[in-house]
């Protein structure tokens, strides 16, 4: 089967970034550049720290470029190194946080039981746009434990499938889709009372409550 | 469909749809999974409620305006890859 044609100029970048030519990098780089300040995001936190560790993936990308065999996405392998290194950066940075990062997760937890049953049909596609709630929906995310953060910011917000998520995490499939079902799960609990009307109209909580 | 159908094709219980709400999203649920779902959520609202819910959550976190790129990240990438490989 022929490859798709993005992947045809792709490889020419790579070829010529291999023979040379910085510039080719730049331009292969460039439609990533969110995906790897999202992935480092998702395991750092902060901007200021997610920006760092972008830089350094994309150098270490870059002298590395070489080694990059094809048998993945250049996505995915790209993905994989902003994985790493932010993992060494939280490491580093945060010695007290090495144990529950290393600490394997368990993902048999029990059966979820939602917190409430707030009733937000009508879809408040404006709502972003107000900062409140989008300062909530990050906050709800940034709470998350990272294997659950790392997860839904990789599938939901980078649209990655499950099979390439699980590349650069280096998790099972199975443990991707679980994973990605309780962090929505989280996030539903998380953002559904100031969705439901309360951020707009300022009443409380409890008031906006259907039953 | 029998009313007796009708009955054995409502009997999932709400844990169960929790558990496969996600699945139920992306479409990876088998077809008689699928049936009894959409039956349960036509007369169960808190699941409903549970389902609109989780379908706000992708669509508002899939919709790329959760954080945004610093201002100047591009600049200042380039010109670091510029400065150590000039």
């Amino acid at each position: 089967m022929a490859r798709p044609r993005l992947d045809t100029v792709e490889a020419q970048l790579i070829r010529r970034v291999c023979s040379g030519d910085r510039e080719a990098f730049e331009e292969l780089v460039r439609p990533y550049e969110r995906m790897v300040y999202l992935t480092a995001i998702s395991v750092v936190g902060n901007p200021s720290d997610a920006e760092e560790v972008s830089q350094e993936a994309i150098l270490k990308a870059y002298s590395n470029l070489r080694t990059f065999r094809a048998e993945s996405k250049f996505s995915t392998w790209l993905v994989h190194i902003t994985y790493n290194e932010a993992r060494m950066k939280l490491r580093k940075a945060r010695r007290h946080l090495y144990e529950s990062l290393e600490t394997p997760m368990s993902d048999s937890q029990g059966d979820y039981w939602p917190r409430d049953f707030a009733d937000w049909r009508a879809i408040p596609s404006e709502v972003l746009e107000e900062n409140e709630a989008a300062r909530a929906l990050q906050a709800a995310i940034q709470s998350l434990r990272p294997g659950y953060r790392e997860v839904v910011i990789l599938r939901d917000l980078q649209n990655l499938s499950t099979r390439d998520t699980a590349a650069a995490l280096g998790l099972p499939e199975a443990t991707v889709k679980t994973r990605l079902h309780r962090a929505r799960l989280l996030l539903r609990d998380a953002l559904a009372p100031g969705l439901d009307g309360c951020w707009r109209t300022g009443l409380g909580y409890r008031k906006v409550r259907p039953w | 469909m029998t009313v007796k159908n009708q009955v054995r094709t409502i009997e999932i219980s709400c844990v169960e749809v929790w558990r496969e709400i996600s699945n139920y999203l992306e479409g990876e649920i088998s077809a008689d999974l699928l049936a009894r779902m959409q039956a349960h959520f036509e007369v169960c609202r808190h699941c409903a409620a549970v389902l609109d819910g989780t379908r706000n959550i992708v669509q508002l976190v899939g919709d790329g305006k959760v954080f945004p790129l610093p201002d100047g990240f591009s600049k200042r990438l380039y010109s670091k890859i510029r400065q150590q490989y000039p």
